[in-house]
């Protein structure tokens, strides 16, 4: 069994409202030093496999389909073998 | 002409939608139910609001795949006449049967309240009926409006007359007050090259009856007849 543990974020060049206000509830707390906040998904998937090669493939396939929407995010993942 | 209105898990505009066709145009029109893998022979198919699915991981991802979806697909293909109304709009980006994407809101606020929109392209099987450059007035209510797409698609849209519609103030000066959600260049829906596939953001079909307060949606609706009726018109049926 394999475990792929995905982030996927809005892309740079994308504004993100929600990141913005979590970072202003903070600088409202007094953490004046936060600089940048944005806010993304984070996924934790298993896969019934022993086979790394397919396990890879299929995961990234998943976040090109529907995972993640390429017009407007962007994802990393890494994958790392379970017990069972 | 027979109008279908696909029903997601979730969908809450598809009666108003029926309710708009069958009373008010007074047509023919079916529910397609999402499981369903036929599109029971209609000539335009409309994609209603609401949460499909909850909206679960992003608007309209997992309805995108719902099997109603593949027929949808096909017709639009073949040049199927297809208006996705604000989920049902998020769902047609999610299917990339149009381009862009939505985001959440500026504001991070749910906003439901009246829109002007300016009429960009009255040339479309879903707007013929108004005028180029019309300023009419919808009803918003959504979170996640905030239309997004990269700059060199915005240009090429443009170029293309793929922008259908852009919020504006009364006068139709298209300001930044007037944008109730952030989108770029002040979008609220657009259309695909060919000009078969709409989506916007704002509900045509919550403005069709004198009752309501406000006629301006029908004749969205009623375009779509007219269109239906030209001469010369490559009419496809599912």
């Amino acid at each position: 069994m394999f475990e792929a543990r995905i982030h996927v974020m809005l892309k740079k060049v994308i504004l993100d409202p929600q990141g913005k206000a979590v970072k202003n509830g903070l600088l409202a707390m007094g953490y004046d030093c936060v600089d940048d906040l944005r806010v993304g998904k984070y996924l934790v998937l298993t896969l019934n496999t022993a086979d790394r090669a397919k396990a890879d493939r299929e995961v990234r396939e998943m976040c090109d389909r529907l995972l993640s929407n390429p017009v407007i995010e962007e994802y990393n993942y890494d994958l790392q073998e379970v017990a069972p | 002409m027979k109008f279908g209105v696909v029903v997601f898990p979730g969908s809450n505009c598809d009666a108003d939608c029926y309710h708009v066709i069958d009373q008010v145009l007074e047509h023919p029109v079916t529910y397609i139910w999402h499981q369903e893998k036929k599109l029971s022979g209609v000539d335009c198919v409309i994609i209603p609001g609401g949460f499909s699915y909850g909206d679960y991981l992003r608007t309209g991802a997992i309805a995108r795949f719902a099997p109603v979806m593949d027929e949808v697909i096909r017709f639009a293909e073949r040049g199927g006449l297809i208006l996705g109304i604000c989920n049902g709009f998020q769902i047609l980006l999610e299917a990339g049967l149009l381009p862009g994407a939505v985001l959440r809101n500026e504001s991070l606020q749910f906003r439901c309240h009246d829109v002007f929109l300016r009429v960009e392209n009255a040339a479309t099987p879903f707007t013929n009926r108004y005028r180029q450059g019309e300023v009419i007035r919808f009803p918003i209510a959504h979170g996640e409006g905030n239309y997004y797409a990269d700059p060199d698609s915005i240009k090429q849209m443009d170029e293309n007359g793929q922008i259908v519609f852009r919020y504006c103030l009364e006068n139709g000066e298209s300001a930044a007050q007037a944008n109730p959600n952030g989108a770029v260049g002040n979008i609220a829906g657009v259309c695909n090259k060919n000009g078969n596939i709409m989506g916007l953001m704002p509900h045509p079909e919550r403005c069709c009856e004198e009752i309501l307060g406000n006629t301006d949606g029908i004749l969205l609706f009623s375009s779509l007849l007219q269109w239906w009726g030209f001469p010369d018109q490559k009419r496809v049926t599912a």
